[in-house]
């Protein structure tokens, strides 16, 4: 299977890697998936004042695809507000990766990890978290 | 050195140009049908063939008329098992095998029990390797057929094909080992290691695709097995169809180079399969999977725990490898193989297949070691499991959302 040039961009140089202080309450941490599953993401969103996502980072433990779709997440999410990043969809990032059937998985990782860093964020600071309306697995 | 490397000669391997050469003329001038007897097109195809028959016969041990050819090692593993159970199926219904057996065996065996067989599939070791008790507790007097692999084609691991032969016999059941990673690669012989039916491939041992044979012992005792194919009774009738010549006369010159160089080869390739895994085990949290002792001398299995395999496949892109990761397949599960190991599942995620081969140079091994190295340490850094390993935080202290 070969993958595409955009997966192969973002896994070969992946944007915003690294690590935000997750006790710090401007920042929101998702981290779904599971080691024995093949995939985990984590996914950190810095929010200022006024409900901006300052900053994203990640980390993947992951297929090539699992990786792009949080680097290409991360760069969506700055500059989003968290309302707007709340709408990002899964299959924005099968689009945008040209993913193929067997990897749409990871894009829906992606997808919710970013909902849990909203979501994480949204707890921390005393609101309530958004349930999602989908359900995928 | 050209690039992309070639690691996975478990899966395949290039076709030796001798081999080639050989085969060359059985394509035109050489072209008869070695079933026709009454003309030298005829004749000479069937000399072509009947000399990679004595081939293939000398590199295991075997009398050429023991000798079945098939169109590779999935038809042997299918008609040996399937053939011997309808066959023998007065006599017993119960065929013993092992977890760690490839589909073509596990499959037919899957379609023995739907014909109303018994089918024991025995657990192996941590190391791989079958438990010689565990095998002749599972004996009855209803078995009619054992089949253990001689040579695992993930981890390389050997098994104790002897013993093993030994014990089938004692219990009055045939031994049949699906031996297409061991022939070619280290000394197999029929009647030392007391087999009666012997599944290999050419195209593991540096001939063309499509061809196996399987061995069919004669004497001592006569085995005989039920054709899966039915037709113009080629093959002492147990296997019909028109031979393919030029892929048999490919597998003999392959068996030939094998009996010859594989003394030599055996040495080299273990010294440079040790030295990869020497380097590589030098990085943090990897680990051999498998026996290193009783083990293949061109494989190592390797697992680098907290990067996933198909990423780090990925990663190492000037090097073709294969992973037990489940991402390279679409099934999701990772390898069976080595979950009966008792390896985790992530650890089975995060493991890589070298496979060496006759062509494999210590300048590659170099580069291999170089490249998967830094692809390893690249991906650690990418990884959160490997930054909560790094942390001190107990991975199975976290609840995971299993998707």
């Amino acid at each position: 299977m070969a993958y595409s040039d955009k997966v192969i961009d973002h896994y070969t140089n992946p944007r915003n890697v690294g690590t935000l202080d997750k006790s710090s309450h401007k920042v929101g941490t998702g981290l779904v998936g599971a080691p024995e599953c093949g995939d985990v993401m984590r996914l950190q969103i810095q929010v200022d004042d006024n409900n901006v996502i300052t900053d994203a980072k990640f980390k993947t433990f992951g297929c090539g695809s699992a990786i792009a779709s949080s680097s290409l997440a991360t760069e969506w999410l700055k500059g989003k507000s968290i309302d707007d990043a709340m709408k990002i969809d899964n299959m924005d990032i099968v689009e945008e990766l040209a993913l193929p059937p067997v990897k749409i998985h990871c894009s829906v990782l992606a997808e919710d990890a970013i909902k849990a860093a909203i979501n994480d964020f949204r707890v921390k600071n005393g609101l309530a978290p958004i349930e999602s309306e989908k359900v995928h697995h | 050195m050209k690039l992309p490397i070639y690691l996975d000669n478990n899966a395949t391997t290039p076709m030796d140009p001798r081999v080639l050469e050989a085969m060359l003329p059985y394509f035109n001038e050489k072209f008869g049908n070695a079933a026709s007897r009454n003309h030298p097109f005829g004749w000479v195809a069937e000399e072509g063939v009947d000399y990679a028959r004595e081939q293939v016969a000398k590199l295991i041990g075997a009398s050429e008329k023991e000798i079945i050819f098939t169109s590779g090692a999935t038809e042997s593993d299918n008609l040996a098992i399937k053939g011997v159970f309808e066959m023998y199926k007065e006599k017993g219904n119960h065929i013993i095998t092992t977890v760690t057996e490839h589909k073509a065996v596990l499959d037919a065996c899957k379609h023995v029990e739907k014909l109303g067989g018994k089918v024991t599939y025995l657990p192996v070791k941590e190391d791989g390797i079958l438990d010689l008790e565990v095998l002749e507790k599972a004996m009855t007097n209803d078995t009619i057929l054992v089949s253990v692999m001689y040579g695992n084609n993930e981890i390389g691991v050997i098994q104790p094909i002897k013993e093993i032969s030994a014990i089938a016999h004692k219990y009055g059941a045939l031994f049949m080992t699906d031996a297409v990673q061991a022939v070619g690669k280290i000394p197999v012989d029929v009647n030392k290691d007391g087999i009666d039916l012997l599944a290999l491939s050419a195209h593991k041992i540096y001939g063309p695709k499509g061809v196996g044979a399987l061995y069919v012992r004669r004497k001592g005792p006569r085995v005989k097995v039920t054709a899966q194919m039915d037709g113009g009774g080629h093959e002492r009738g147990m296997r019909s169809g028109t031979l393919n010549v030029p892929g048999i006369v490919g597998l003999g010159k392959a068996c030939e180079l094998c009996g010859q160089e594989m003394e030599s080869e055996a040495k080299r390739l273990s010294a440079m399969r040790d030295r990869l895994q020497t380097a590589l085990t030098v990085l943090e949290e990897s680990y051999v999977n498998g026996n290193v002792e009783h083990r293949l001398p061109h494989v190592a299995n390797i697992s680098f725990k907290y990067v996933e395999g198909e990423g780090l496949m990925m990663a190492m892109k000037d090097l073709a490898v294969s992973s037990g990761s489940a991402c390279t397949s679409a099934s999701l599960e990772p390898s069976y193989v080595l979950k009966s190991l008792g390896l985790s599942d992530d650890l089975a995620h995060s493991s890589i297949r070298f496979g060496l081969g006759r062509f494999t140079t210590d300048e590659e091994v170099d580069y291999a070691i170089e490249v998967t190295k830094k692809s390893v340490t690249h991906l650690r850094e990418l990884s959160p499991l490997w930054e909560m390993f790094k942390e001190g935080i107990d991975l199975n202290s976290i609840e995971w959302a299993e998707h």
